[in-house]
């Protein structure tokens, strides 16, 4: 397999997937969808104490998926680190063979398991943005030089359902303007909702390599579509696949929630609306490359 | 102003448990105004601390006084008269008369009876909110007027976070997002350029950072 940051650039549909370090240190189930995924997609995320539950480290699991011969996004978020952690951590991670980044702010500890936890957010994503890219030039944030610099492939996040929309293009155009050279967007399910989205993110990337991914986070069911609708911020499934997965079995629920997917994928490689997909089904990851295949992905 | 919530009358009770003869020190500047710890507040809790201790046959030998403000020593020296033989006094000023207090009177205990909030604005009949973290250097130019650094729960300098909704913060609903706030003044007064220019992370080493501050103005030194 070649590398994500080779995918990207080689102009094909690009497809990412994601594994979630698990609590603790029984890494069993994980290193099973690493190497279940690793040659199927052309990256994979390792998310970072997800939605600010403390767990494996994803420096750690990105190192490791670079021993299986994967190609790891590392997700690195500003929550739990100032600017001295982060960067040693980039270092680390370039020290491991690590070379796409992905660069979040970070949900707060209060949504998490660790609600006392004092937060840090002394970066935000933007700043990580502009870190990462002053390392590859050979320095620090503070412009110090590094002996022997990094080779960052920079990505970051952006929310096409975030109402209002406004501010958050403002904040898109920060992370162009930093240097970000892939994107990864909240999930998204609204493919007319995203094409306009695309629309005008065009217009702010316009002159510049940046790719853009779609995040698809597949539908497992109608009670979690619903879940997602109501509670998630920046996500909004519309009627039309509720209704869609309500006219099956509950048991049959997930097998339709997987064919949206591949539905999805499909259409956005097929119509071109934007350079790939980055693929997440929270916890059941097996599900991921039948879901490929149904889209008629081939690696 | 500096916003302070009293103490329960049962942690007030544990504080002073043991001591005999206890001095309540009300403030009346900040305090008073946010209905925590000036004279009627101390009254209050003065009565019931008394009566819990009465029933509990532990009587207390309370005193109560109320300076005008406990953040300078020129009032502070007014509640001399009020400690002689008292084992422990109890400041019902922010957390900044509790610490002069101690200092002004080193051979007794000094306890707080508030917890200190923040720097708030009152807005509306006893409700308050917080404005303004202190952090050495006002970015509130850049922001038309709307603090990220204390209003919003990521201290987010370049736009909002994914969490956030036209009507709320993803911490705590009740909350509105600051960053929607910032946005919507910007745009009502003609400056959403100022959000075309990345912002610097916020440069802590004036605050938050290296211990406790001194100002020290030299133009008004005698």
């Amino acid at each position: 397999m070649g590398t994500y940051r080779d995918a990207c650039k080689s102009g094909q549909f690009v497809v990412s997937g994601e594994v979630g370090p698990p609590k603790g240190t029984n890494v069993a189930r994980m290193l099973h969808d690493i190497d279940l995924l690793k040659d199927k997609c052309d990256g994979l995320n390792v998310t970072d104490n997800q939605s600010a539950v403390m767990r494996l480290g994803s420096l750690a699991v990105s190192a490791e998926i670079v021993r299986r011969g994967g190609d790891p996004i590392f997700q690195t978020t500003c929550r739990d680190r100032n600017r001295l952690g982060l960067q040693s951590d980039l270092l680390s991670a370039s020290f491991c063979g690590i070379t796409n980044v992905l660069c979040l702010t970070g949900d707060h500890p209060v949504v998490g398991d660790h609600k006392q936890a004092k937060s840090v957010f002394d970066f935000d994503s933007v700043h990580l943005i502009q870190c990462c890219k002053k390392m590859n030039a050979g320095t620090d944030w503070e412009g110090n030089a590094l002996d022997g610099g990094t080779d960052f492939f920079v990505g970051a996040v952006v929310t096409p359902e975030a109402d209002p929309l406004e501010p958050q293009m403002y904040k898109f155009a920060c992370k162009v303007e930093a240097g970000a050279d892939f994107f990864q967007t909240q999930a998204v399910y609204d493919m007319d909702n995203f094409q306009r989205f695309m629309e005008q993110a065009r217009e702010i990337y316009a002159g510049t390599d940046v790719k853009m991914m779609a995040g698809l986070v597949v539908l497992t069911g109608l009670g979690m579509a619903k879940y997602m609708n109501r509670a998630v911020p920046g996500i909004f499934v519309p009627d039309a696949l509720l209704e869609e997965l309500g006219s099956v079995a509950k048991e049959d629920q997930i097998k339709k929630g997987m064919e949206i997917a591949a539905r999805h994928i499909a259409f956005l490689r097929d119509n071109k609306v934007c350079d790939g997909v980055h693929v997440m089904a929270i916890g059941k990851e097996e599900i991921i490359p039948e879901i490929l295949d149904m889209a008629g992905v081939v690696r | 102003m500096i916003v302070a919530s009293p103490k329960s009358i049962t942690e007030l009770k544990k504080l002073i448990a043991g001591h005999q003869k206890v001095l309540f020190a009300g403030c009346g500047t900040c305090v008073t105004v946010c209905l925590a710890g000036g004279e009627r507040e101390v009254g209050i809790a003065g009565y019931a601390v008394r009566m819990a201790r009465k029933l509990e046959n532990e009587p207390l030998q309370l005193t109560q006084v109320t300076i005008e403000r406990q953040c300078e020593n020129e009032f502070i020296k007014d509640l001399a008269a009020h400690v002689d033989g008292v084992d422990a006094i109890v400041s019902f000023g922010c957390g900044v008369g509790v610490q002069a207090i101690a200092e002004r009177f080193p051979d007794i205990p000094v306890y707080p009876g508030l917890d200190t909030e923040f720097m708030g604005l009152l807005e509306e009949q006893a409700v308050w909110t917080e404005k303004c973290l202190g952090c050495g250097e006002c970015v509130l130019a850049v922001y038309g007027g709307i603090c990220p650094v204390t209003r919003c729960a990521k201290r987010l300098l370049n736009g909002p976070c994914g969490g956030s909704t036209e009507d709320s913060c993803e911490v705590d609903p009740d909350r509105p997002c600051a960053w929607q706030l910032i946005y919507v003044r910007l745009k009502n007064i003609g400056q959403l350029d100022r959000l075309d220019d990345i912002a610097e992370p916020k440069d802590w080493s004036p605050s938050w950072h290296s211990g406790a501050r001194k100002v020290v103005r030299k133009e008004h030194r005698v």
